[in-house]
């Protein structure tokens, strides 16, 4: 479990995360969602410890992530930016390696062969596991360092608006994948994402962010709401109904 | 060809030329001229393996593959306290005399130098590194300016040995310092080993390291102090060649093409004696002690960098 109370983060007085409390059970997919400078990026890093919050507490499984070793957390949370810009040299194996660094210190063992391969499996990569990322396309590339954080094993997932730039095909191909994950293998997956039609479809919890507060969290159909969406973008959203699937018609 | 190969090719030949700058056109005295030679082949390889290391580990924190540690500004720094030397005591004196207390001198100044700046940039949330190089870049220029002042403001004798030390030789290498600097080296080596893991993933990004578990902040710092301390012994031993690390690194890398640090620390290494026995060979037979090695590295380096740029260029 993933608990937040009373976060608070500013950057030269200003507050950009303002009291947030939280908590996410496990299994489960959250989506935060909100519009551009709600601190959606900055909540999602301070969990996963990438910059240190101001005040407040956050706890995962009931420890603290402030005194909780580096290594031993690295193997229970991992976090995919959006920019991912690595200027090496690399081959997706290698990359996909890089995943085992918390349990192997750079010396791979047969145990985490094992890890890499299925994880390359996983993402269908293997037919281009020896080639270097920048010859890749935008979502081969997204779908490698998917494949790293899957061999990095851990519990918790945190990504940071893992659609970027994909297609439609890529996007619904990466959002069934995690739904995968969590269902087969038990993850409990955090993201940040745009588009409020893939959060509504894939995602089991929602909590909705403006300017550093939360304004709504709660299961999909109830967030994914005509009220509470105009709350949030300042919109009228209409809601339609496919195949029990909540649509918003934004255009 | 594997990397281990590469490396061992390039291993072979950094002993062979060391062999051949050792026993080239040996007559005359040899009980003088061999130690001579053996005692200058081990401070190129103590200070060429130095500044190859601390630069290949600065690049890989920075993440930036034109960045040498001479951007921290201590090669000005060395500049600055041998003309303050000069200016305060006077060429003749013994502090410029004695080349053991100019020595200890230069390195507590640049580590100490390096360790307040560290102190100074890293209290509280600040640690960004780009911050650290501005600075650096600042400091650097300052020292140079002030040091320029100062040496207009000599007596021009004493300027042309200001002057002397601005270029590196291995020409009078005093013995004692060098096995002094090599118990600093292997020291420093072997702190050095607990983080030579965590490479790899620092080369990642700071974002990819903390997600993999390395406490970065924690390792980064000490690594930091690490090039220093190696840049300070080096520089102290035969005058500022930092130059010389841009231009071995970059070579291992296209050399080497590999991003694993065991491979790229050890070419480089060897790469940066290949030069330096080359250059100094070089000097000695070619220019008969004309000129300095510093020069001529910083000539082939010169050219090597416009040609990285202009390379770089052509991708955009």
């Amino acid at each position: 479990m993933v608990d937040l109370k009373n976060v608070f983060k500013s950057y030269n007085k200003k507050n950009v995360i303002e009291d947030v409390s939280l908590e996410i059970t496990k299994g489960t997919i959250t989506s935060f969602i909100g519009p551009n400078g709600a601190g959606k990026s900055t909540l999602i890093s301070m969990i996963s410890r990438l910059i240190a919050k101001d005040n407040g507490a956050i706890t995962i499984d009931g420890q603290d992530i402030m005194h909780t070793k580096n290594n031993e957390l690295a193997k229970k949370i991992s976090i995919l930016k959006q920019s991912n810009a690595i200027n090496l040299k690399l081959t997706i194996r290698e990359l996909v390696s890089f995943g085992r660094f918390p349990y192997s210190q750079g010396k791979l063992k047969k145990e985490d062969n094992e890890k890499i391969d299925e994880a390359i499996d996983y993402m269908e990569l293997r037919d281009i596991q020896d080639k270097y990322l920048d010859e890749l396309s935008g979502g081969q590339r997204q779908r490698a360092h998917i494949a790293m954080v899957i061999a990095q094993d851990t519990e918790y997932i945190l990504l940071d608006e893992p659609l970027n730039n994909l297609d439609m095909r890529h996007s619904v191909q990466i959002m069934k994948t995690l739904r995968k994950l969590v269902n087969e293998m038990g993850k409990t997956i955090l993201l940040v994402i745009h588009d409020i039609n893939f959060a509504s479809c894939y995602s089991d919890q929602i909590v909705a962010l403006k300017d550093g507060k939360i304004v709504k969290q709660g299961r999909t159909c109830d967030v994914i709401d005509k009220c509470v969406l105009k709350d949030i973008y300042d919109m009228d959203i209409d809601i339609k109904e496919i195949d029990n699937r909540r649509i918003c018609v934004y255009f | 060809m594997g990397y281990k190969k590469k490396t061992i090719i390039l291993a072979v030949i950094a002993l062979l030329l060391a062999l051949l700058y050792i026993f080239y056109d040996l007559s005359g005295n040899i009980d003088y001229i061999l130690p001579r030679r053996i005692i200058k082949v081990v401070a190129i390889v103590i200070t060429g393996g130095a500044i190859a290391f601390a630069t290949v580990v600065f690049m890989t924190i920075t993440n930036n593959r034109i960045l040498t540690p001479s951007v921290l500004g201590l090669d000005s720094l060395y500049m600055l306290i041998q003309t303050f030397i000069i200016f305060i005591f006077g060429a003749n004196s013994l502090v410029m005399m004695i080349s053991e207390i100019n020595y200890l001198i230069s390195i507590g100044a640049m580590i100490i130098f390096s360790l307040f700046l560290y102190r100074f940039l890293f209290k509280g949330e600040k640690n960004n590194i780009y911050f650290l190089l501005l600075i650096g870049m600042i400091l650097g220029t300052f020292f140079g300016s002030f040091t320029d002042f100062m040496q207009v403001l000599i007596d021009p004798n004493e300027f042309m040995v200001a002057q002397d030390q601005m270029f590196a030789s291995i020409n009078n290498v005093n013995t004692d310092l060098v096995y002094l600097s090599i118990i600093i080296i292997a020291a420093v080596k072997i702190y050095f080993f607990r983080f030579y893991k965590y490479l790899d993933v620092i080369a990642l990004g700071k974002d990819e390291a903390i997600n993999l578990g390395v406490p970065y902040d924690y390792v980064v710092k000490r690594l930091l102090i690490i090039v220093a301390i190696l840049i300070s012994v080096s520089t102290a031993l035969i005058g500022p060649i930092t130059f010389l690390g841009l231009l071995v690194v970059n070579l291992a890398y296209e050399f080497m093409k590999t991003y694993r640090h065991f491979y790229i620390i050890l070419s480089s290494i060897f790469i940066g004696l290949i030069a330096l026995l080359g250059g100094q060979f070089i000097v000695e037979k070619v220019f008969t002690f004309d000129t300095t090695i510093s020069v001529i590295i910083n000539f082939v380096g010169g050219v090597y960098f416009i040609y990285l740029l202009l390379k770089e260029n052509k991708k955009w």
